[in-house]
């Protein structure tokens, strides 16, 4: 009864680890990415944020319309001019498939406008926008770094409101379109290589 | 039929003795100083609260043991971000005082592997620092010490809880050297490819509520070859 009471010791162990090895401990949801190919080059990558559906967060000194009820924003002078958004974004099949940061702020003579997109089954995305809007309402950005699947992409970011026209009752107010171009960026070339170009 | 009963009750002692040894494995080493921390850069220390409470705004799921602050925040409830957190911190430099704004975002990683004592949240922060600029930092986190050496004994203890002194590097990549890889944008910062650390420091932790007192710590190392700004 002791080899048994051994042997199933040894069962119990080897299932424990076997169960560990073939189950992932975490295993995060999917939604399908929805890519199309840029005529110049690149792919692209449509999300919007419903608004105000998708606000989690409007943060501004002093701010009467902030979100959430009862956000309680520091009093710091260093915050002077910062304004920062934080949303559930969306794909193109208008499901939830991540969490973005908008922030604004001036600094001496510099607009800072800048997004985080967070997408927790591929990686996040970081852009600089330019301060002026081109025709159309538009924002042009570039796409300054990214982590895991988007690593090793560089390319562009474009933000543009769209005011809801349906005139729905319960339809949001409008919506934040962001359009993310990816392109490959050139490996470099080994030093040698250059030289010899 | 006692056989059977041996053998069951055998497979259960099998899998808590897996299951301790899996906690206990000497084959699994804290990761030690940081690198940045003998790396002579120049650097910029920011420290910030991890606590949910004391945050400006933290959300996750609604379900987790963290509670999202304020209570009336929207909740990360959809499938593909059920598994992610996202607050909004003060910052402060070195000296306590009051340095910018930082956002996280944290996703539990499909590459946690608990076999390895790897317990990974894949990160991104976003600071924006009014004396240098604004920056992108992202990186692995590895969990295990903290789960190890803080969560598990606050589950033996019967009252749930913990107090003591834990300080450790939570950064584990993606940086060879277990560093996390950040972009300036703007300001001094501009176009400057950096390297940092987050480190948690906790002193009390309950099972029931999460973190009670603790405090987070990033240190961004400035290029080497780059006359870098002031640092704290």
């Amino acid at each position: 009864m002791i080899r048994t009471f051994l042997i199933g010791i040894i069962l119990g162990a080897v299932a424990a680890a076997g169960a560990l090895y073939a189950f992932p401990a975490v295993d995060q949801e999917r939604e399908p990415s929805l890519v199309s190919v840029a005529p110049n080059g690149g792919n692209i990558e449509m999300f919007h944020v419903n608004v105000p559906m998708d606000r989690v967060l409007v943060g501004a000194p002093s701010e009467a319309g902030a979100v959430p009820d009862g956000l309680e924003w520091p009093d710091d002078a260093s915050l002077v001019g910062v304004r920062t958004e934080m949303f559930k974004i969306r794909n193109a099949r208008d499901s939830v498939v991540g969490i973005a940061a908008r922030t604004t702020a001036t600094r001496g003579d510099e607009d800072i406008i800048d997004w985080v997109l967070h997408l927790p089954a591929r990686g996040s995305v970081f852009a600089s926008m330019e301060s002026n809007l081109r025709e159309g309402g538009i924002r042009d950005g570039a796409i300054r770094s990214g982590s895991r699947e988007f690593s090793s992409l560089g390319g562009s970011l474009t933000e543009r409101w769209i005011a809801d026209t349906s005139g729905d009752e319960d339809a949001p107010q409008g919506r934040i379109e962001l359009q993310a171009i990816y392109r490959g960026q050139p490996e470099r070339l080994a030093d040698e290589q250059e030289a010899v170009e | 039929m006692k056989h059977i009963v041996s053998l069951l009750v055998g497979m259960a002692a099998g899998v808590m003795l897996f299951c301790l040894g899996l906690v206990y494995n000497p084959f699994i080493a804290d990761r030690g100083v940081s690198p940045l921390a003998v790396a002579g850069a120049d650097v910029i220390t920011l420290t910030f609260s991890p606590v949910p409470d004391e945050t400006i705004v933290y959300t996750n799921d609604g379900e987790s043991v963290h509670l999202p602050n304020p209570v009336r925040v929207q909740q990360l409830w959809e499938p593909p971000v059920r598994q992610t957190t996202a607050a909004v911190m003060q910052m402060r430099n070195a000296r306590g005082e009051p340095a910018g704004l930082g956002i996280k975002f944290g996703s539990r990683s499909e590459s946690t592997r608990l076999l390895r004592g790897d317990v990974i949240q894949d990160s991104a922060w976003y600071l924006y620092l009014p004396e240098h600029g604004s920056l992108f930092i992202h990186q692995s986190e590895d969990y295990w010490p903290f789960l190890r050496d803080v969560a598990f004994s606050a589950w033996r203890n019967s009252a749930n809880n913990w107090r003591g002194g834990w300080f450790g590097d939570t950064t584990a990549g993606p940086g060879a050297l277990g560093t996390a890889a950040a972009k300036g944008a703007s300001g001094e910062l501009r176009s400057l490819d950096m390297e940092a650390v987050e480190s948690l420091s906790v002193k009390a932790f309950s099972t029931d509520i999460g973190l009670i007192a603790a405090e987070g710590r990033l240190v961004i190392a400035m290029p080497e070859d780059e006359a870098a700004g002031e640092v704290d």
